[in-house]
């Protein structure tokens, strides 16, 4: 095992190109080392490719070119089943499966990795309290529950099986603003107890200065650069300051 | 002689021939369900398969009952008894809209719950029989619901190569130019599409997800 935990990289980019078949590149040649313990933003508009790069860390999507590598061992080595089940994975709309009580839905995967009904239980109602939900929640189902709700149960059914990896691609885009600030405020909090590499997709400036320890900045497939807050924040690259700029006039209109 | 006096004099042969009514048709819809089914998985999985798998069955379709009687009288096995011929016959129609609403209710499942499900690292066959399937169910039964009703009136011809059923009386009556006789295998065949649409129907609601 190698020594200092917080510098030690966790998920590495090398060279990585992800192209649809004949068609144009979505990713081209990113290196981007993601360290553990920290949490990555990706930011970027649509279409930059930021989900693509999450997805490609679970292997939801493969690598056209390059390698990546998750605790040092590249991804064609690791078994997928084994690697997403060390991976938590949190949607927009938290992509709850709606025929499945709250509780079936977080103890799934402990379920499918065969724990006993009792650790089951328990481990749920532990989630349900992580994420600020009353364990009276365990036998609601996906429609019963409020936007907010749905994306804490989706948080909680990512961390089930308590994976050292988190990917979110723009857990809170859909809520309303009150709930959104409530939900980072809580990540930041768990975060702070859990410390797990989390990659955190977004294209709200203000959520990837709040939760991020640094910013990767994606346009249109390529990196820009990663930044920490403070760097960002300093930084006069023309995109990082029309970043600051959009986000800037938004906030004066109201002010 | 009127309808009810008829089946009140025959009451014993209506029966028979309603039993073997429905003996025939639940025989082919299970046979359907388990051969349609897993095809309608399989397309969702290989999709090269789709066309020439869904074109089959459409095909199967076209062909007229009466016709796909004749071409499986010389088959080995099946071409023996009548009721083999009869059961393959009313499988064969009845898998089209068993493919067909497999696929299209695995397909329709929300992306965004497949996807969640997949990167969660639920293997295949977890994804397909913990996620796709549920949510699929009420489509397949939908399914299996219109492949009975048609299988209800297609096995009435089944009488024509002396496989039994209700269509015996259709057909006596035909010959005899006997409405009642004709009403004694009509009227049974009707109710009992009525209550399979009905059961069936009853039962996709409840098994429907949401």
């Amino acid at each position: 095992m190698e020594t200092s935990p917080n510098n030690q990289t966790a998920i590495e980019f090398c060279n990585v190109s992800y192209g649809l078949n004949g068609g144009s590149e979505v990713l081209h040649d990113l290196n981007l080392e993601i360290r553990r313990g920290e949490t990555l933003v990706l930011l970027g508009r649509s279409g930059s490719g930021k989900t693509t790069t999450l997805k490609l860390i679970n292997r939801l999507l493969t690598a056209t070119e390059g390698e990546i590598r998750v605790d040092g061992r590249g991804l064609s080595e690791w078994d997928v089943i084994r690697l997403r089940r060390m991976i938590g994975y949190v949607i927009q709309e938290a992509g709850l499966f709606p025929h499945y009580t709250v509780e079936r839905n977080i103890g799934l995967v402990p379920k499918i990795e065969g724990w006993p009904e009792s650790r089951i239980r328990e481990r749920v109602h532990e989630l349900l309290q992580m994420v600020g939900l009353e364990p009276r929640m365990a036998s609601r189902y996906p429609r019963e529950l409020s936007g907010g709700q749905r994306q804490r149960v989706g948080v909680a059914r990512a961390l089930a099986v308590d994976p050292p990896f988190l990917l979110m691609d723009e857990p809170f885009g859909a809520l309303d603003p009150l709930t959104r600030a409530e939900l980072q405020r809580e990540f930041l909090a768990l975060q702070a107890r859990l410390e797990k590499t989390v990659v955190f997709v977004t294209h709200d400036l203000r959520e990837a200065l709040l939760l991020g320890s640094r910013i990767a900045l994606l346009e249109e497939g390529q990196l820009v650069s990663v930044l920490t807050k403070t760097e960002f924040m300093a930084s006069q690259d023309r995109l990082v300051v029309a970043y600051k700029q959009a986000f800037d006039a938004g906030l004066g209109d109201y002010s | 002689m009127n309808l009810w006096q008829f089946m009140l004099q025959n009451h014993v042969e209506v029966i028979e021939l309603t039993l073997e009514h429905l003996w025939l048709v639940a025989v082919s819809t299970v046979l359907a369900v388990l051969v349609g089914i897993p095809l309608g998985i399989l397309i969702t999985r290989r999709s090269w398969l789709n066309k020439p798998i869904l074109g089959g069955a459409n095909i199967i379709q076209t062909i007229p009952s009466l016709a796909l009687f004749g071409f499986l009288l010389p088959a080995p096995w099946i071409g023996e008894r009548a009721d083999r011929i009869a059961i393959l016959a009313l499988m064969l129609y009845a898998l089209l809209p068993l493919i067909r609403n497999t696929y299209t209710g695995i397909k329709g499942v929300d992306p965004a719950v497949v996807e969640a499900g997949r990167g969660m690292g639920l293997t295949d066959w977890q994804l397909l029989f913990q996620v796709e399937l549920p949510l699929a169910l009420g489509v397949i039964i939908a399914g299996v619901r219109v492949a009975t009703v048609i299988s209800v009136g297609l096995a009435t011809i089944a009488a024509a190569i002396g496989a039994g059923g209700l269509g015996e009386y259709i057909f006596r009556g035909l010959a005899m130019v006997n409405n009642s006789v004709i009403l004694a295998g009509a009227i049974p065949a009707a109710l009992m599409a009525l209550a399979a649409d009905v059961g069936l129907g009853w039962l996709e609601r409840k098994l429907s997800p949401n």
